[in-house]
């Protein structure tokens, strides 16, 4: 094989507010090679991929981006297109309204004078997904195909666009195996095309089986670059570059107390809202005990929010079955109104989007869920309502000029810690964080560890969802490892480990 | 620092502050004959119905809503209430009732489709002005029905009557009028003393001085023009009761929050257990109810009903939210906006009436206005946020 480089990325630094997300990153890729990027969520994969991508135009990140011998400076992701750089995203870019000739050549049609050929488009179109082996004609509506078959439209979509470099994000993440078989042989296939491919994966099995090279990336910092031809590269040692790091003193000593089981699943299933015969979650079983922090390990599309939302009170999901228990009495749950009731509060990842109103006031966001402890006969008495708000802003420390101001100004973590007074206020006896951290700053997620501490300290359950694996380590009593729908694991605190939690994912997806 | 308290206490009164320009204006280039008892009268009994329907659309609006249908609804409403009265020769009591709850069955019923069927409600709305507008002309067969029994006319023509039996001024009505100012400026006072306990007071002495002065003369100086007429109209009455009803309900209670929490985010809302379309369901049926009423009052105010009532009044009633400055995409606005808005949009249809334009360049001027209120809302947002 050729062994010129057909991409370098030389000394690649970008930071954001409070986080150096890449921190002098290398990365070469050379020419007709597939070359995979493996790291944790949050190792700067996602943010490399955008510097490449022209996401983040040149001069917003430091170091040089050489492709195909030259240095480039792209504006936005038009460049980098225009150079056949194409990405294909973890949430797939189709509208799935319009047919597969259509979504093909959406942004570039074939048009003279404004006026499309649809003649030509369908020809192409065939053509196309002849190319990347997918059955369907091109004048079906995406949306009616399954997902396997929506992520080889956006490769059709790719190749029509002269792709050089083709880069994909976690393309298997959401495929079942067959599928994912068909894709991987399709990459080997391109490749053989002269199309280099930059593959983004958790599933190390998949990437051992058709990457050239892999690097692996940690904290913002390229650990190495394994050469699949030359050495055996043994997965132990990829897990180990992923996550071999010290957890420092970034949280509250803890010091449990755990007593009875206070919330009790059984054999839960939920099915996807979309995707009527997809099942999101496969039969779940799992408890939490009073004063115990459980948490939920598993990467992205595991099913955890899936999990949390359908337990509280069916917000996610159809077909929903199976039984909750609270304090040893089955519940039904099947209203968020009924959750509320029976003790249940959840605080949800969305934080703009399902968390709070954000065109309100402090005080409004602070007891919307639970308004009739303010009010007397359906009429709020804003004193006491103003008395809440004032107690959680001190108790919670956030930091606002007063409880009227609009929780849109506050930085990322006090909206957190609103949103955590809301539910809060409901006073639950068990209380489900959904990555309750994301986005937020060292500091302030000190404050959020501190807080979900006191509460359990106080005896209420928590279960506590979370993509940083040395957050749940540094949190969590018990840990359950959540994959593909289904806990494939449950770890003691005395025996979780990042490597423990990493194979535990690795093994059961491989399976 | 101090500029900027000003600034957004302008911001606050800008809408009445407008208002009180426009009057002005008014009142200048008509040679006062705006403010004129008797003019002041007709601009209350003209405007009575628009304010009416606002207070209701405004809940829908701020819902995150639409309601298209409440013209041509009031329209069919008066209608069924003529055939009542004057071809079934129902009494009075049993006809308002009767016309009030078909009302709030026409909005439960768009409701349902909206909060239940999911359908939009622009749709479902439009779909119900055609079907209102349809039955309205079926209902009356092209013909006008009147005149009704006099205590239905006296809903929209009657006046408080005055036991003092003052000839020239109206005393019991003056002296309404000024214990209402009174009780304007001793709940502000409360409420400014209740917020100051709670350090939440911002407004400084002096705009609050001003302001209470400012409301407490200009109140009683209505009422003194009104009193030197026919005293205070009762549709008034009605209207000012309906404005604090509504004011409180959005205001101060929980149902009101709950509705400006969905408008504002509705799956956060739906999250924090609200039974959100439980709750659109009966922004609609409060709408019907309200379009009811001022089909009522229309009615009464013509002392006829015919096929052509209530056409366009949905396009005045949602221009006044807007231009007081509720936002289309919802969770915001206010109840006194929107009745300043519908004044707004009455003042300026009465005073170029009164100069002459014709109704093509009154609504020319009227879509100007309204564009340029909320242009400005929108621009005034942006640069408290940006800038």
């Amino acid at each position: 094989m050729a062994q010129e480089p057909i991409l370098s990325m030389r000394n690649i630094s970008k930071s954001f507010p409070g986080v150096q997300a890449l921190d002098n990153v290398n990365l070469t890729v050379y020419k007709s090679e597939i070359h995979a990027i493996v790291g944790e969520n949050g190792a700067g994969k996602s943010t490399l991929m955008k510097v490449l991508s022209g996401v983040y135009p040149y001069g917003q990140y430091e170091g040089e981006i050489h492709f195909e011998g030259k240095l480039q400076r792209f504006e936005d992701i038009r460049d980098s297109e225009a150079q056949g750089i194409i990405i294909i995203h973890q949430e797939l870019a189709l509208v799935p309204m319009l047919s597969i000739a259509e979504n093909i050549f959406l942004g570039h049609e074939l048009a003279k004078a404004g006026i499309i050929d649809w003649h030509t488009a369908y020809v192409r179109a065939q053509e196309l997904l002849n190319r990347v082996g997918l059955k369907e004609l091109p004048s079906a509506i995406v949306g009616r195909l399954g997902i396997g078959k929506q992520q080889l439209v956006e490769i059709a979509k790719a190749l029509a666009k002269r792709v050089r470099l083709l880069i994909l994000d976690e393309p298997t993440a959401s495929l079942n195996e067959t599928d994912s078989e068909a894709l991987l042989r399709l990459l080997l296939e391109l490749k053989a095309h002269d199309i280099t491919c930059i593959l983004i994966s958790h599933k190390l099995n998949e990437v051992m089986q058709v990457a050239d090279r892999i690097t692996i990336l940690r904290d913002g910092t390229t650990i190495e670059t394994l050469n699949c031809a030359e050495t055996l590269v043994k997965e132990d040692h990829i897990i180990r570059g992923m996550v071999g790091r010290d957890i420092q003193h970034r949280y509250p000593q803890r010091r449990p107390k755990i007593g009875e089981v206070i919330f009790e699943v059984r054999n839960w299933r939920v099915y996807h809202e979309q995707y009527v015969d997809y099942e999101v979650i496969k039969g779940v079983s799992f408890n939490v005990r009073r004063g115990e922090i459980v948490g939920i390990a598993g990467l992205m599309g595991s099913g955890r929010t899936e999990l949390a939302m359908s337990l509280f009170g069916h917000a996610y999901g159809r077909r929903i079955n199976g039984q909750v228990f609270i304090d040893g009495r089955e519940v039904n749950v099947s209203t968020i109104g009924d959750a509320i009731r029976h003790g249940l509060a959840y605080v949800t990842e969305d934080r703009k989007g399902w968390g709070l109103i954000l065109e309100q006031e402090i005080r409004k966001n602070v007891t919307l869920a639970n308004l009739p402890k303010v009010s007397q006969r359906g009429v709020i008495d804003e004193n006491s309502e103003a008395k809440v708000a004032q107690g959680f802003r001190e108790s919670l420390r956030i930091r606002c000029s007063s409880i009227e101001q609009f929780v849109v100004n506050l930085s990322g973590g006090n909206q957190q810690k609103v949103l955590l007074s809301k539910w809060l206020f409901t006073q639950p006896s068990l209380l489900i964080l959904d990555e309750p951290t994301r986005g937020i700053d060292v500091g302030a997620k000190y404050d959020i560890y501190t807080i979900i501490d006191g509460l359990a300290a106080e005896g209420k359950g928590i279960l506590l969802i979370s993509s940083e694996m040395p957050e749940l380590l540094g949190m969590c009593d018990r840990i359950y490892v959540m994959s593909e729908g289904q806990f494939v694991a449950e770890l003691p605190r005395s025996e979780a480990s990042q490597e423990r939690i990493m194979h535990a994912i690795v093994s059961s997806v491989q399976s | 620092m101090k500029i900027s308290t000003l600034r957004n206490n302008l911001r606050d009164y800008g809408l009445l502050i407008s208002l009180i320009v426009i009057i002005g204006f008014f009142q200048i280039v008509t040679n006062g004959i705006l403010l004129q008892p008797l003019n002041l009268t007709n601009l209350i009994l003209q405007n009575s119905y628009i304010v009416v329907m606002a207070l209701g659309m405004l809940l829908v609006i701020v819902a995150g809503h639409i309601d298209l249908s409440v013209g041509a609804a009031s329209g069919f409403i008066g209608g069924l209430a003529a055939i009542l009265m004057v071809h079934y020769e129902w009494s009075v009591t049993l006809t308002i009732i009767v016309a009030l709850l078909v009302g709030m069955l026409i909005g439960a019923i768009q409701g349902w489709f909206v909060a239940y069927a999911r359908i939009p409600s622009f749709i479902v709305t439009l779909a119900g002005m055609l079907v209102f507008k349809g039955s309205a002309l079926a209902l009356l067969q092209g013909q006008s029905i009147g005149p009704f029994p006099l205590a239905f006319q006296s809903i929209s023509t009657g006046f408080l009557p005055d036991p003092f039996g003052g000839k020239d001024i109206r005393v019991f009505s003056l002296i309404i009028g000024v214990v209402l100012a009174g009780i304007f400026v001793g709940i502000d006072w409360h409420q400014r003393f209740k917020a100051q306990m709670h350090g939440l007071n911002k407004e400084p002495t002096a705009l609050f001085a001003v302001r209470n002065f400012l409301f407490a003369a200009i109140i009683i100086y209505l009422a003194w023009q009104l009193s030197t007429y026919k005293g205070l109209p009762t549709v008034l009455i009605l209207m000012g009761v309906l404005i604090l009803f509504y004011q409180f309900i959005a205001g101060r209670t929980v149902i009101g929050r709950r509705i400006y929490a969905l408008g504002g985010n509705e799956k956060a809302a739906r999250l924090s257990g609200i039974d959100t379309s439980r709750l659109i369901f009966l922004t609609f049926a409060n709408m019907g109810l309200l379009a009811a009423v001022a089909g009522i009052i229309f009615a009464a105010r013509l002392n006829t009903a015919t096929p052509k009532a209530g056409n366009g009044f949905e396009l005045d009633v949602i221009a006044a939210c807007f231009i007081g400055g509720a936002s289309a995409s919802g969770g915001v606005g206010r109840v006194i906006g929107a009745v300043i808005g519908a004044f707004i949009m009455g003042v300026m249809n009465n005073g170029m009436s009164i100069l002459g334009i014709g109704i093509d360049y009154q609504q020319v001027i009227k879509g100007l206005v309204l564009l340029a209120a909320v242009f400005f809302d929108v621009y005034n947002r942006n640069r408290s946020q940006f800038g």
